[in-house]
């Protein structure tokens, strides 16, 4: 089997009396995606953070690359590789949509001091932007105020942005969050696209798209992961189906 | 000796804490339940001292100087949150800084409208003027010691305040979460025209007491304030215990440090250098220690974790 | 943008015309007074990379203003009395020369600026404007209980320094020097806000997790913009207190600070010429409303509360309308 490009390793974190992560462990294989589905409350947000560096755990580590990122910031597993989005739209909603593009496109470049030259005559910076955009579907919105975009064209953004970084590995926090059925389809394309490029793991609500995309699934109850399989091996799980499907439906 | 001078040295900067925290708790309070930086609270503080300078040289009385002072400072305070703070609370710290900053241009040049350039003195009352004798023969003024009493007194009041009664609960509810007290039916604006007053009550007593120690001017509020922003930098933005730790940690800093680092410096420079420097040293203390809190604890002795 | 663009050149031509108008009348207090608004243009340009492009309240430029300020004073009085400023481990001497003091106010202020910085930066928000308003304080109470320059009394130099190939003692001609100045720091912010650097910083204020999450680090951007700015800030001090051939603690204090930002907000946050607007509107104030009443200030509060409360582009804000930069 292929080494894994992200991994964690057993890790902790509790909150007060509360353990939103409970001893995880899980693995995101070269062009696989990986989605790991859960209740409210489960403990993805903080699984994610503690992936993304926002958030240390209390203990476990993290892996990319095989290397140990655990003490490393947020920043720095940027630069190792991780490209991630968030759930809710982190985006300088002043600027344009192509200066957000060109904001991932700087800090895959690895710094952005440069004071005299115009971001936007580099073309070099320019090109790698708006390939992000086109593979998005946002080409056409490149000059308009990240403000004016509708949500779904937000989520979008968020991946374009994360494109550019030309990742290892992508880590997503629901990028079908609130988007209508025709934006979820043009979105699960667009994922089923990119694990080519870098495998995903993909936190997700929107089970149609889970089940349409996900080599395999990890559910996260409480903290703990109580399973992980393919997309049938899950579907046929007692405890998933009790702690889980079952309540939905 | 120099014992004696320690400990007068400590009681001083005790005095200075005390009025500190005063003004600071007035203003992390604002900030703790309104998320307001509000640099007008020095004018509050002149307000109060020039209401009990001219009260007290109209009647007599330092009693009736203070409720003046007390009064016309909470009546300023509720009249600028009316008019002009309420307009603030959602809007980000930089409108908070310059509409305040305004106000502080208007406060002032508004009393130096009514009351002229000119100092005016508030006379300690009779009762308090002499010095008293404290256990070891220090003799000490009666009047610094009444307002550390009145500051605990106060200090006091305020924790049983927050901690005991309605309006104390419904202020804590109101730093954890505004749209829940809103749900809990408790009138919001009324709740923060109340605790605006109430600190800027606070404010023109600190301003009434220290007026009788040194002069009444336009522009006093002013340093206080920027020393208050310390003490609540130092203790925690929102809390009322760190506002009185700090308060007393910058008070005793200040006094002792004008003392100590002249002292220390002549150990290893001549007499003058050590001085001057000392003094210039000494001057920036607070600050230093304001400095060295933040890298230790960036969110302050008592502050939420940012 | 078109429009502000000529607006942005209708004010710059503007301040260029009055003072030439005044030096053909033999007016040289108006060629003073417009002197002081491209010096005090200049310390908001130096404030406005730091609050308009990168979010950070700076309660306490004055401290730049200020030793861009002594910087001049003191260099200068070394120069006139004859003795240097320090003989060990080697000789340092005063000058007179406007570049070399220029270049001096520069490096020191940016010195303060990244220690300052680098301590405040830790905070954010309500906290970052107390800490600078603090730090802002220190230099003053230490400029005050400092002897030897002049303490609480200040400096004064008896003849105003000196540039290369003019006469700086001729008002226009000063004036000139400073114009051109501050329209170099104009380019250079209007070039800063464009480039990638002013790209990120501008995100910085908006989304500090996205900065983050692309791998650049908002502190070293927000740090490098502090720096610069108190750089700048420091520069107009330099001029400042040779248009007054005086410094003093003064400079230093808090209200520095706040008038700063007033010509900043006055002119509109984030616009490249807000700083000229709104010192061209303060001195304009202060010249006309001082003259009518001592209390002046009054009506400069209450204009600003109304300009924060009901006009928040300031006054180019109102003359161009919405803008895309800065919200």
């Amino acid at each position: 089997m292929t080494d894994p490009v992200l991994a964690t390793h057993n890790i902790s974190k509790q909150f007060g009396a509360l353990k939103a992560s409970d001893d995880i462990s899980l693995t995101l294989r070269p062009g696989e995606i990986h989605a790991i589905i859960g209740p409210n409350g489960a403990g993805k947000s903080t699984l994610i953070a503690q992936i993304c560096g926002t958030l240390a755990p209390d203990s476990g580590r993290v892996e990319l690359m095989g290397r140990d990122v655990t003490a490393l910031t947020t920043r720095a597993r940027a630069q190792a590789g991780l490209g991630r989005t968030f759930q809710i739209s982190a985006l300088a909603m002043e600027d344009t949509v192509l200066q957000n593009a060109l904001l991932g496109a700087l800090g895959a470049r690895g710094g952005a001091f440069a004071m005299f030259r115009r971001a936007l005559s580099d073309t070099n910076l320019r090109d790698v932007a708006m390939m992000a955009l086109e593979r998005v579907g946002l080409a056409d919105e490149a000059s308009m105020r990240t403000s004016d975009l509708s949500h779904g064209q937000r989520r979008q953004l968020e991946v374009a942005i994360a494109l550019t970084l030309n990742p290892k590995a992508f880590v997503m926090d629901e990028p079908m969050a609130g988007m209508g059925a025709e934006g979820s389809a043009k979105m699960t394309g667009l994922l089923d696209e990119l694990r080519k490029e870098a495998p995903i793991l993909l936190v997700e609500h929107d089970m149609d798209a889970v089940f349409a995309l996900a080599d395999r699934l990890s559910v996260l109850v409480y903290g703990r992961i109580i399973a992980t399989g393919s997309v049938s091996e899950i579907r046929a799980n007692k405890d998933v189906q009790q702690a889980y499907l079952g309540e939905d439906a | 000796m120099t014992f004696i001078l320690l400990i007068e040295q400590v009681l001083n900067g005790l005095q200075f804490g005390v009025m500190l925290f005063l003004m600071a708790a007035g203003l992390t309070l604002v900030f703790g339940v309104m998320g307001l930086i509000n640099l007008a609270h020095g004018s509050l503080y002149m307000v109060g001292a020039f209401a009990a300078a001219a009260v007290a040289g109209a009647t007599g009385s330092f009693l009736l100087a203070l409720a003046a002072a007390l009064a016309a400072a909470a009546a300023a305070g509720a009249l600028m949150e009316l008019l002009v703070i309420r307009r603030l609370y959602n809007r980000d710290h930089l409108d908070q800084v310059l509409a305040t900053f305004a106000l502080i241009l208007i406060f002032s040049e508004g009393t130096r409208w009514l009351f002229g350039s000119f100092p005016l003195y508030l006379d300690i009352p009779d009762a308090l003027s002499g010095p008293v004798t404290l256990p070891g023969g220090i003799a000490y003024p009666a009047y610094r010691l009444a307002i550390i009493a009145i500051g605990l007194v106060i200090a006091a009041g305020l924790f049983w305040l927050i901690a005991r009664t309605r309006l104390g609960i419904r202020i804590r509810a109101g730093e954890s979460d505004r749209e829940m007290i809103a749900a809990l039916g408790v009138d919001i604006s009324k709740l923060y025209t109340i605790v605006f007053a109430l600190g800027a009550a606070l404010a023109g007593l600190a301003g009434a007491l220290v007026g009788a120690i040194q002069s009444v001017q336009v522009g006093m509020g002013e340093p206080v304030l920027i020393l208050a922003f310390v003490v609540i930098v130092i203790g925690g933005i929102g809390s009322i215990k760190g506002a009185l730790i700090g308060a007393i940690l910058v008070g005793l800093t200040d006094t002792l440090g004008g003392i100590a680092l002249p002292a220390v410096l002549r150990l290893v420079t001549d007499n003058a250098t050590a001085t001057s420097t000392g003094a210039a040293l000494s001057s920036m203390l607070i600050y230093i220690l304001m400095a060295g809190v933040l890298i230790w604890r960036p969110q302050g002795l008592f502050g939420a974790q940012a | 943008m078109k429009r502000e663009t000529l607006i942005n050149a209708a004010l710059l031509l503007g301040l260029l015309l009055v003072p030439l108008w005044a030096y053909v009348t033999d007016e040289p207090f108006t060629i003073t007074l417009a002197t002081k608004v491209a010096i005090l243009a200049l310390a908001g340009v130096g404030l406005n990379i730091a609050l308009g492009l990168g979010g950070l309240v700076s309660l306490g430029h004055a401290a730049f203003f200020g030793i861009g300020g002594y910087a001049m004073g003191i260099l200068a009085s070394h120069a006139q009395s004859y003795t240097p400023l320090m003989e060990s481990p080697f000789l340092i001497e005063g000058t007179k020369s406007m570049p070399v003091i220029w270049v001096t106010a520069i490096l020191a202020s940016a010195l303060a600026a990244l220690v300052i910085g680098t301590l405040s930066l830790r905070t954010s928000g309500v906290y970052f404007i107390m800490i600078t308003l603090a730090f802002g304080q220190m230099l003053f109470f230490f400029a005050i209980s400092w002897p030897a320059y002049g303490g609480e009394d200040g400096l004064s130099i008896y003849v105003r320094n000196g540039f290369p190939g003019m006469n700086t003692l001729d008002p226009i001609q000063f004036f000139a020097l400073c114009f051109a100045l501050l329209l170099a720091a104009l380019w250079f912010s209007h070039r800063l806000a464009n480039a990638p650097f002013g790209l990120a910083l501008n995100a910085a204020r908006q989304s500090p997790a996205r900065v983050e999450t692309v791998g650049l680090s908002p502190f070293h951007l927000r740090l490098i913009a502090f720096i610069i700015s108190g750089a700048i800030t420091g520069l107009a001090g330099a001029l400042f207190a040779d248009l007054n051939r005086f410094v003093s603690p003064n400079m230093l204090s808090w209200q520095t600070s706040g008038e700063i930002m007033i010509f900043i907000i006055l002119g509109g946050v984030g616009r490249l010429c807000g700083p000229v607007a709104g010192a061209a509107l303060f001195i304009a104030l202060e010249h006309f409303l001082g003259g009518l009443s001592e209390f002046w200030h009054i009506w400069l509060g209450l204009l600003l509360l109304l300009v924060v409360l009901f006009a928040r582009g300031g006054l180019i804000g109102v003359l161009a309308g919405r803008q895309v930069a800065h919200d």
